[in-house]
C-alpha cells in the first residue's frame, strides 16, 4: 500500500511538471497542445545525447553519492533545457506564431497534432526505437519502512531525487510567479490577453517565456521517466493523456492545480494496477479524465469554463 | 499481358482502400467540416466498428467472447451501433463544454482502445488481433482480382449513398443549424435551437460512418490487429479532410484520394530507395512528410483544394449567385 503511493507519488511528479506546461499553454495561448508530450521526449533524448557527448569528452565521472548518476547528467539535464526550448521556440515560430495571426484555436490544436507527430517520429528517425538507460548501474532500494507496516516502503536515491527536484522547481516557479515582474504579467495575460496589452505588456515576450517555462519544465520531467524508467520514443506520447487529466483535474490555467493534478492522476495511476492490471494503468487517466469533466468540468482549482 | 492485369488488380486495391477512407472522412467533415467538432479519436471509433463486425461474423474463436458467424450485413449494422452508441457517451461528457475538452476526450477514448485492443485477449485476441474475418460473397466469387472489383463496388455504392444522403442532410434545415451552432453558438441558441443536442446528432452519425469504414476495412483484409488502429490513422484522416477542404463533402472525397495516392507513393518510392536494414527508419520519415504536408496546408491553403461552399440552401441559390465569390 505505501509502495504503491509512493510510486504515485514519483510519476505523479513527472506528470505535474509536464502539465505545468500544458496549462500554461493553454491559458496563455489559449490552446490544447498535443506536442507537448513530444517535449519531453526531446528533453529526454538532448539530455542522452549530452550525456554521451559529455562522457566522451571528459570521460565517466563517479556516480554521485547514492545516486546513479553522476555530474555529467545534471550538466547534461541543464544543456537539454536549453535545446529543447530552443526547440518549442522554433517550432512556435514556424507554425503556431503564422496560425496566432489568422486562424482559430481549433487550427491550432490541429497544427499541434501534426508537429506532435513529426516530432516523434522525426526523433524515432534519429534516435531509433529501442528504449535507452541514462546508467546501466543497478541500484539498491533504501527500505525506509519496514514490511510489517502497510506492507513496508522501498525507494531508490533517484527516486528522492525526482521527488525533491520536483519540488525544487514548483517552488521557483511559484516564486517566479509571484515575486517577479515577468511572472506577473504572465499570469495577467493568462486572466485577460486585451487587458494585459492595453496595459502595455509585451505579449511576445510572455509567448516566448511560456514555451521557455513549459520546455524546460517538459526536459526535466522526461529526463526523470527516463530516469526511473527508461527512454523510448514514445514516452511523451504515453504520458500525454495523463498529463491533460491532470492539467483539467487541476483547473485549465492553475499552476498548483496542474500539480495537485498531476499528484492525483499519478497516485490514481499507481493505485489501479492492483485492481485492473498494469496494462491499464494509462486508461485510469482517461476515467479521471471523464469523471472530472462529467462532475466539475472547471477542475479543482478553476474558474473559468 | 501480366503488367496490365498486375496494374488493374493494384489499381482495384488502391481505390478500395481510398473509398473506405473516403468514407471515413465524409463522417469526419460532418463532425469538423459542418458542425466544428474536433474530434482526434477516429481510429478508435474505427477500430470499434472493425472489431464490432469481425467478432459478429466471424466463426466461432476458440477461448474467445465473439465468432458468431451471423450474416456480414449484420456485423456492418452492428459496427456502427457501437460506434454510435461509444460516440454518444463521450458526447454526453464532452460536448457540453469548450471543443479542446472533446479533443482531449477523444484523443483518450483512441489511447483507452488500443489498450483493450492490446490486453483484452478474450475479446479482441490481443496483439495478435482477429482473423478469419468471412469476405463477402468470397464463395461465390473465386477469382481474387474479380473478387477485389466486386468489393470496390459495394464501397463505391456504400460511398455513394453516404454522399447523397450527407450532401441532403447538410442542405436541409437541420444542417444549416449545425453552421449556425459552428459559426454563433449564443446566436443559434437564442433562436431557440439546442446547441448540445445538434452536435451530440452530428457526432454520432459521423461517428456510425467511421465505424461502418472500419468494418469495411475488416472484411476487406480479413485480419485486424490493434496496429491497424493507431493515431497515425487518425493523422491521415485529418490530412485528407484538411487537404481537401473542409465543410466539402466532395473535398473530402478529393482528399482522401489525393492523400491515399501520396501516402502510398511516397512509401513505394522509399521502399525502392533505402536498403531494407533502414526501412523501419525510413518508414518514419513518411509521417513526416505527409505531416509537413498538413502543416503547409493549414499555413497556406486553410481552405483546402475545394473550400467549403458559402451558401448551401436551395432557396438562397438564385438571390445570392453573384455574391457567392469569397
Amino acid at each position: 500500500m505505501l509502495q504503491l503511493v509512493a510510486d504515485g507519488f514519483i510519476i505523479g511528479s513527472v506528470i505535474a511538471l509536464g502539465a505545468i506546461g500544458v496549462t500554461l499553454v493553454y491559458s496563455i495561448l489559449r490552446f490544447a497542445n498535443f506536442a507537448h508530450g513530444e517535449l519531453l521526449t526531446w528533453g529526454a533524448y538532448l539530455a542522452w545525447t549530452a550525456l554521451i557527448g559529455i562522457v566522451a569528452v571528459w570521460g565517466p565521472a563517479e556516480p554521485l553519492g547514492p545516486f546513479s548518476f553522476g555530474w555529467p547528467l545534471l550538466v547534461a539535464l541543464a544543456i537539454s533545457a536549453v535545446a529543447t526550448a530552443a526547440l518549442a521556440l522554433l517550432v512556435d515560430r514556424l507554425l503556431f506564431r503564422q496560425l496566432r495571426q489568422h486562424g482559430n484555436a481549433i487550427t491550432l490544436i490541429m497544427a499541434s497534432f501534426g508537429a506532435a507527430l513529426v516530432l516523434r517520429n522525426l526523433l524515432q528517425f534519429i534516435y531509433g526505437s529501442i528504449p535507452e538507460y541514462y546508467s546501466r548501474e543497478i541500484q539498491v532500494a533504501i527500505r525506509l519502512i519496514p514490511r510489517d507496516v502497510l506492507g513496508g516502503l522501498r525507494i531508490t536515491p533517484d527516486q528522492l531525487f525526482v521527488l525533491g527536484l520536483t519540488a525544487v522547481s514548483v517552488v521557483s516557479l511559484h516564486g517566479f510567479l509571484t515575486r517577479t515582474t515577468l511572472g506577473k504579467a504572465m499570469r495577467a495575460t493568462s486572466n485577460n490577453p486585451q487587458l494585459a496589452r492595453v496595459t502595455g505588456i509585451d505579449v511576445d515576450q510572455i509567448i516566448r517565456a511560456t514555451w521557455i517555462i513549459g520546455a524546460v519544465l517538459a526536459t526535466v520531467a522526461g529526463v526523470f521517466s527516463g530516469l526511473t524508467v527508461q527512454l523510448r520514443p514514445q514516452l511523451g506520447l504515453d504520458l500525454l493523456l495523463p498529463l491533460f487529466a491532470a492539467a483539467i483535474l487541476g483547473g485549465i490555467g492553475s499552476v498548483y492545480g496542474a500539480v495537485v493534478g498531476g499528484l492525483i492522476v499519478g497516485l490514481a495511476e499507481s493505485l489501479s494496477v492492483p485492481l485492473v492490471g498494469a496494462e491499464y494503468r494509462a486508461a485510469t487517466a482517461f476515467a479521471v479524465l471523464i469523471a472530472i469533466l462529467l462532475i466539475r468540468p472547471t477542475g479543482l482549482f478553476g474558474e473559468r469554463t | 499481358m501480366p503488367d496490365l492485369l498486375g496494374l488493374l488488380s493494384y489499381g482495384t486495391f488502391f481505390l478500395v482502400f481510398a473509398t473506405i477512407f473516403a468514407l471515413v472522412v465524409l463522417g469526419l467533415n460532418l463532425q469538423w467540416g459542418f458542425t466544428g467538432l474536433f474530434n482526434v479519436g477516429v481510429a478508435g471509433f474505427v477500430a470499434v466498428g472493425a472489431y464490432t463486425s469481425a467478432l459478429i461474423t466471424a466463426p466461432n474463436y476458440p477461448d474467445q467472447i465473439g465468432g458468431l458467424g451471423l450474416p456480414i450485413l449484420l456485423g456492418w449494422l452492428g459496427a456502427m451501433a457501437t460506434s454510435g452508441i461509444a460516440a454518444f457517451i463521450i458526447g454526453i461528457a464532452a460536448l457540453r463544454l469548450r471543443h479542446d475538452y472533446l479533443a482531449i476526450a477523444t484523443f483518450g477514448v483512441a489511447v483507452t482502445l488500443q489498450l483493450v485492443a492490446l490486453n483484452a485477449k478474450g475479446l479482441t485476441g490481443g496483439p495478435f488481433g482477429l482473423q478469419f474475418i468471412p469476405k463477402p460473397f468470397a464463395d461465390v466469387i473465386t477469382d481474387s482480382l474479380a473478387w477485389n472489383v466486386t468489393y470496390l463496388l459495394i464501397t463505391s455504392a456504400l460511398l455513394g449513398l453516404s454522399y447523397v444522403a450527407l450532401e441532403r442532410l447538410v442542405r436541409s434545415p437541420w444542417g444549416r443549424v449545425l453552421r449556425a451552432i459552428r459559426e454563433d453558438e449564443t446566436a443559434a441558441e437564442s433562436l431557440g435551437k439546442r446547441a448540445f443536442r445538434f452536435r451530440l446528432q452530428a457526432f454520432v452519425v459521423g461517428c456510425m460512418l467511421m465505424g461502418l469504414g472500419g468494418a469495411l476495412y475488416a472484411h476487406f483484409v480479413g485480419y485486424i490487429a490493434p496496429e491497424d488502429f493507431l493515431p497515425i490513422l487518425t493523422f491521415q484522416l485529418w490530412t485528407m479532410l484538411i487537404v481537401g477542404g473542409s465543410g466539402n463533402n466532395r473535398g473530402a472525397i478529393l482528399g482522401a484520394l489525393v492523400v491515399w495516392a501520396l501516402w502510398t507513393l511516397s512509401g513505394n518510392v522509399l521502399r525502392e530507395l533505402v536498403p531494407s536494414e533502414y526501412q523501419a527508419r525510413a518508414a518514419t520519415l513518411q509521417v513526416v512528410l505527409i505531416g509537413l504536408l498538413l502543416m503547409l496546408i493549414l499555413l497556406l491553403r486553410p481552405r483546402g483544394l475545394l473550400g467549403e461552399e458559402t451558401v448551401v440552401s436551395r432557396h438562397m441559390r438564385d438571390e445570392t449567385a453573384d455574391t457567392k465569390k469569397e
